[in-house]
C-alpha cells in the first residue's frame, strides 16, 4: 500500500493535534497563502526578536493532512530557532519536496520534518507541503524588510 | 440488486480499460464518470477506422478521401440531431466542448452585431444563472455582465440541494434576457425542474440555456420535449472523446445570432472589407473541426442508443439508490444534494467529519485503486454555499456495479481508521 509512506504517523499526529496553531500578537508580519488549485489556506505570522531569533511562529489555516501537519511541523523547528538555521531547513525542505522521491533528505537539518519525504513521489502534494512553509519564508522576509 | 435486464458486465467488457489493472496489482475502481468518461472499442474502433481508412478534410475537398470524411462528419451531426430529439440536424452546432458551446451564446449578447432585440443587453438589464452551476456556467456570463453593466443574478439552492424557486417570479422578470441553468447538478446531481423556469422566462420573454453536460449522457434527453433554446454539452462524458461538445440552438434564435469565431467554412463570401456568412450550422464552425471527434461522438451516440438511454437510466438510478444507502452506514458522512434518488443522477459527493477530501481521494486511490474526484468540482460557489472548502465525489455511469460501490464504502472506512 503507497499510502502508508506518504502517511506517516508523525504526519497524522500533527494534524489531530495540532503544535502552536492559532494566531498570535505581537507580530512583525502575517501572510495569507493559498494553493489555488486545492483550496489549502494558511495566515501565518512570524515574531524576530535580537540576534535574528525566531520567537514565535503563529498560523491558522484549513486543508488537508499535509498542508496542515507542515504547518505544525515548521512551527516546531522555527520557533526558538534563528532565521539563518529556519531558513536553511527551508531550503532543504524545499530540496528534498521538489527532489521528486530521488533526493537523501539530510536528517540532521530536517529533523521531524524528514517525515514528509514520502510527499515528493505525488506531484499533486508537493505544493500542500510547501504551503506552510513558503508562508514562512515570504513572513521572514517581510519582517526583515 | 435487480440487473437482470441491464447486462453489466457485458457492457464492462465494451471497455477494456475497466479490466486494467494498476501498479501494485489494484483493480480499477472507476467512480469518475462525471470527471470524463471512458470510451468502448466501438467508438476506438470507429475513430481509428476513420483515421486508417477515410481521414481527410471536410466540406472543401472534392477527392474521394474529401466525400467519405464529409459523409462520416456530417453523418455524426446526423446521429446527434437524432439523440437528442433535434428538430433539424442544422441545429446541432459541434464545437470543441460544452464551455465553448456556452461561450458561444453568452457571445451574442451585448454584442453590436446581434441587431435582434432578444440579445441586446442594457446596464440594468439581468442575466440569471444558479448557485449550483458549474464555472462555465458562471463565468461566461460574468464577462458578459461585465462587457454590458447588466446585473448577474442566480437562483439560490436549499438545504436539501434543490434549485430554490421560491423567488422565481422576482427572478425572473422584465429585465431578464436569459436564464441558463445547469440541467443536472454536476455536484449535487439534482435534475432541475425546466418546465416551471421555462414557463417564466417564456412569460417575460427571456431566452433560456440548459448546460446539459450530466444530463445528456445518463437519461433520454429530448430538446424539443425541454423546449429551451439552448442546450450545451460535450462529447467526452458521454462515452466520446474529448475535444468535440455540441451546442443545440433553435434554428430561428441561432439564425438570429452573430458569428463567434471568424475562419474558414463560416462563411459564403469574403471581400477584402467584408464578408457574408454560411447558413447554421456552418456560420458558428469557423476551421477544420474536430473530424475524427465527431466521428467517435456519433459512434458513442450509437453505443449509447444499442444499450438504451432509458435502460441507462434506470441502471444508474439503482446504483444511486444502493450508494446513498450504502454511504449512510458510513459514521458521519454527509451527502450533499438530495437524500433519495428521485429527481436526481448518479452523482454522489460528500464529506467526512475531520479528513481532508483530498486525503480521503488519495488513500482511496493508492489503497484500493477506487478513482473519485476530489476539490471543489469546478463548482466553487456551490461549496461555500455549502460552506465546505471541498468535497469528496463519486459519480457513476452504465458501468458502475453496485461491487464498485461496496469496495467505495470499504475504501471510506479504512479512510476513517487511518484518520481515526
Amino acid at each position: 500500500m503507497i499510502a502508508e509512506s506518504l502517511y506517516q504517523e508523525l504526519i497524522l499526529e500533527h494534524y489531530k493535534h495540532p503544535q502552536g496553531r492559532g494566531l498570535r500578537e505581537p507580530y512583525d508580519a502575517e501572510v495569507h497563502h493559498v494553493n489555488p488549485t486545492c483550496g489549502d489556506e494558511v495566515t501565518m505570522r512570524v515574531r524576530l526578536g535580537d540576534g535574528g531569533k525566531v520567537l514565535d511562529v503563529s498560523y491558522d489555516g484549513q486543508g488537508c493532512s499535509i498542508s496542515q501537519a507542515a504547518a505544525s511541523v515548521l512551527h516546531e523547528l522555527a520557533t526558538g530557532s534563528t532565521v539563518g538555521d529556519s531558513l536553511a531547513v527551508v531550503d532543504e525542505f524545499t530540496r528534498l519536496m521538489q527532489g521528486r522521491g530521488q533526493v537523501e533528505p539530510d536528517e540532521d537539518v530536517l529533523g521531524d520534518a524528514v517525515a514528509f519525504a514520502g510527499v515528493a513521489k505525488y506531484p499533486a502534494r508537493v505544493k500542500c507541503a510547501l504551503l506552510a512553509w513558503m508562508a514562512f519564508k515570504d513572513a521572514v522576509a517581510r519582517s526583515s524588510a | 440488486m435487480t440487473e437482470t435486464l441491464f447486462d453489466v458486465e457485458r457492457i464492462r467488457k465494451d471497455f477494456p480499460i475497466l479490466s486494467r489493472e494498476l501498479p501494485g496489482g489494484r483493480p480499477l475502481v472507476y467512480l469518475d464518470s462525471g470527471n470524463s468518461s471512458q470510451k468502448p472499442l466501438q467508438v476506438v474502433n470507429a475513430m481509428r477506422d476513420h483515421l486508417e481508412h477515410h481521414y481527410s478534410n471536410v466540406g472543401r475537398a472534392l477527392h474521394v478521401l474529401g466525400s467519405e470524411s464529409t459523409e462520416a462528419y456530417e453523418g455524426a451531426r446526423d446521429k446527434v440531431a437524432a439523440f437528442i430529439g433535434a428538430p433539424s440536424r442544422d441545429e446541432v452546432v459541434f464545437t470543441k466542448n460544452a464551455s465553448e458551446a456556452l461561450n458561444l451564446v453568452a457571445y451574442a449578447f451585448g454584442n453590436p452585431l446581434a441587431e435582434d432585440e432578444r440579445f441586446r443587453v442594457r446596464p440594468g438589464d439581468e442575466i440569471l444563472i444558479s448557485e449550483m452551476e458549474h464555472h462555465s456556467n458562471i463565468v461566461p456570463w460574468q464577462l458578459v455582465a461585465q462587457r454590458t453593466g447588466a446585473t448577474l443574478r442566480w437562483f439560490p439552492v436549499t438545504d436539501e440541494g434543490r434549485l430554490d424557486l421560491s423567488g422565481l417570479t422576482e427572478l425572473v422578470n422584465e429585465r431578464t434576457k436569459i436564464v441558463s441553468i445547469v440541467h443536472q447538478s454536476n455536484v449535487l446531481g439534482t435534475v432541475n425542474p425546466v418546465a416551471e423556469v421555462l414557463a417564466r422566462a417564456r412569460q417575460v420573454g427571456a431566452v433560456m440555456m440548459l448546460d446539459a453536460s450530466q444530463s445528456v449522457p445518463h437519461r433520454p434527453v429530448d430538446v424539443a420535449a425541454l423546449g429551451v433554446d439552448f442546450v450545451a454539452f460535450t462529447g467526452h462524458k458521454m462515452v466520446g472523446p474529448s475535444g468535440i461538445g455540441v451546442l443545440w440552438g433553435r434554428r430561428e434564435v441561432l439564425e438570429a445570432m452573430p458569428p463567434f469565431l471568424g475562419g474558414g467554412e463560416m462563411i459564403e463570401a469574403v471581400w477584402m472589407d467584408h464578408s457574408t456568412y454560411a447558413p447554421i450550422p456552418h456560420k458558428f464552425e469557423a476551421g477544420t473541426p474536430p473530424i475524427v471527434e465527431a466521428v467517435g461522438l456519433g459512434a458513442a451516440v450509437d453505443y449509447l442508443t444499442s444499450v438504451g438511454m432509458d435502460d441507462i437510466r434506470r441502471h444508474e438510478h439503482e446504483l444511486t439508490e444502493y450508494g446513498l444507502a450504502a454511504l449512510a452506514e458510513v459514521p458521519g458522512l454527509r451527502v450533499l444534494g438530495p437524500k433519495t434518488a428521485e429527481g436526481r443522477g448518479g452523482t454522489l459527493s460528500f464529506t467526512l467529519p475531520e479528513v481532508h477530501p483530498h486525503d480521503v481521494g488519495q488513500i482511496l486511490d493508492d489503497a484500493f485503486g477506487i478513482a473519485v474526484r476530489v476539490g471543489h468540482h469546478c463548482a466553487r460557489p456551490l461549496h461555500l454555499r455549502f460552506g465546505i472548502p471541498a468535497s469528496t465525489r463519486a459519480s457513476m455511469y452504465l458501468y458502475n456495479t453496485t461491487d464498485e460501490i461496496d469496495a467505495l464504502v470499504r475504501g471510506l472506512h479504512h479512510v476513517q481508521k487511518v484518520f481515526g
